[in-house]
């Protein structure tokens, strides 16, 4: 039984047809990796799981929320799926402690005690637990990206999706980011992320998807996968990226 | 009848503290006004969006006399008479609030697409986006323009003195007619106008400063 489930998805910016039938299915505890060149559709993809952009055509399903073009209860799905992006988006306005608790508040209407410790809680599993009253610009980008993490998590969301959440960090920051995710992975979290990190995909995912002009070109296990691309485009784009 | 120096600056003194009640009202009755229009000029909603764009260019696009004509002509045709008072509370405030409404909109949308993003992916409204993350960002932008702008509303209430409120311009007309001396109590008057102009100018170009370093 899949968590996530995509099919014949379709999604167009005006005359330019960026999706062109995407199916896809997530099993709970799977770490998908979506790898691709920059405009084969794979950030645009991981977009429209959880209603960040809208579908033409499709079917969207993520544990029991259904989306397709002409409704989407997007209120409950965003609560099911978190998101972490390339730029962090923290709150610049927020501690660290605040910024995880917000939506906590707001949406999930936990008093700010409860609220508090949850926090605490999530700041201490990404290693912040110290950083709890810092504001964001006084964090580095690798501890502002894991600070992000732990906003997503305390939504307590079925699905996480990474968008590029390593691409706008300094080389030496990439790694700390990295092991939160890794671990994240080894207790069970499910994982779609587009990313550019071949080793990681290879080493911590549980399946990867070649995205090729807006479709899913291959999908298999990222070993075989790596080792054994079937089309000349994935040869093709491991060959430039490794 | 004679006037003494201190006859004129008294007189001017009163005329200067309804100016500056006429530009505290305007500019509260316009600050409310303006954040409401300022909403519905960035509602998802477009005719709402339609209606408040409509509202900006009328009241940016029509001279400050005009309006104050209207609001005081035009209502006297309805059949009820305003005083000069209301009249110009009324129109400042509309005035107020079209520039307000424009100076904030582009505050609000200077807070980047990521922070909306960010906080729809929390599954939280736009209302709640606005109340908790965007307007608060935006807040610290706004304070130097509207601070700044307040100067433009001290000065315009100089023009309600055509419609007979007494304020400060007014009650330098008349003395100037009774003394025969315009120079120095136009002198006075604008020396008025800048007492309380000139402390806002540094104030918004201090705060502009300070917001900017930690920005």
């Amino acid at each position: 039984m899949s968590l996530l489930n995509v099919s014949a998805l379709h999604k167009y910016y005006g005359e330019n047809h960026v999706l062109k039938g995407v199916d896809l299915s997530v099993r709970e505890g799977e770490v998908v990796a979506v790898i691709g060149r920059s405009g084969s559709g794979k950030s645009t993809l991981l977009r429209t799981l959880n209603g960040l952009e809208t579908i033409n055509d499709g079917v969207i399903e993520v544990d029991g929320e259904y989306v397709d073009a002409t409704r989407a209860d997007l209120r409950s799905l965003r609560q099911k799926v978190g998101m972490v992006f390339q730029q962090f988006n923290l709150f610049p306005h927020l501690t660290a402690g605040e910024n995880v608790m917000l939506a906590v508040k707001v949406v999930k209407k936990l008093p700010h005690a409860d609220a508090e410790r949850l926090a605490r809680q999530m700041l201490d599993k990404v290693g912040l637990a110290e950083k709890f009253d810092a504001y964001p610009e006084r964090l580095s980008g690798g501890q502002q990206q894991r600070v992000a993490i732990a906003r997503a998590l305390a939504m307590s969301p079925k699905v996480l999706l990474c968008d590029e959440i390593t691409s706008a960090l300094d080389p030496e920051l990439v790694n700390e980011v990295l092991a939160v995710v890794k671990q994240l992975a080894s207790e069970g979290m499910t994982l779609v992320m587009v990313t550019h990190e071949m080793r990681f995909a290879r080493e911590v995912g549980s399946k990867l998807v070649f995205m090729h002009h807006g479709k899913v070109h291959e999908v298999g296990d990222p070993r075989e996968l790596f080792a054994n691309p079937q089309t000349a485009e994935m040869q093709q784009f491991i060959g430039s990226v490794d | 009848m004679e006037f003494t120096f201190w006859d004129i600056a008294r007189n001017l003194l009163t005329g200067l503290e309804w100016t500056l009640a006429l530009s505290l009202v305007a500019f509260i009755c316009g600050g409310v006004v303006g954040l409401l229009v300022m909403l519905a000029r960035i509602a998802p909603v477009r005719w709402l969006r339609i209606l408040a764009y409509s509202y900006i260019e009328l009241f940016q696009g029509t001279p400050l006399l005009m309006q104050l004509f209207i609001v005081f002509f035009g209502v006297a045709l309805l059949g009820t008479e305003v005083s000069a008072w209301l009249a110009a509370a009324a129109a400042l405030t509309l005035f107020t609030s079209a520039f307000l409404a424009e100076i904030w909109r582009g505050c609000v949308e200077s807070v980047s697409r990521g922070q909306w993003e960010a906080s729809e992916c929390l599954a939280m409204t736009r209302l709640e986006t606005l109340r908790y993350v965007v307007l608060p960002q935006a807040l610290r932008i706004a304070v130097a323009p509207t601070v700044g702008f307040s100067v433009q509303v001290v000065k315009g209430t100089a023009v309600t003195s055509i419609i007979g409120f007494t304020e400060l311009t007014k009650t330098g007309s008349m003395l100037a007619n009774a003394t025969f001396e315009p120079f120095m109590v136009y002198g006075l008057v604008a020396l008025g106008y800048f007492a309380l102009c000139y402390p806002l100018s540094r104030a918004a170009y201090h705060l502009e400063r300070r917001l900017n370093v930690t920005a």
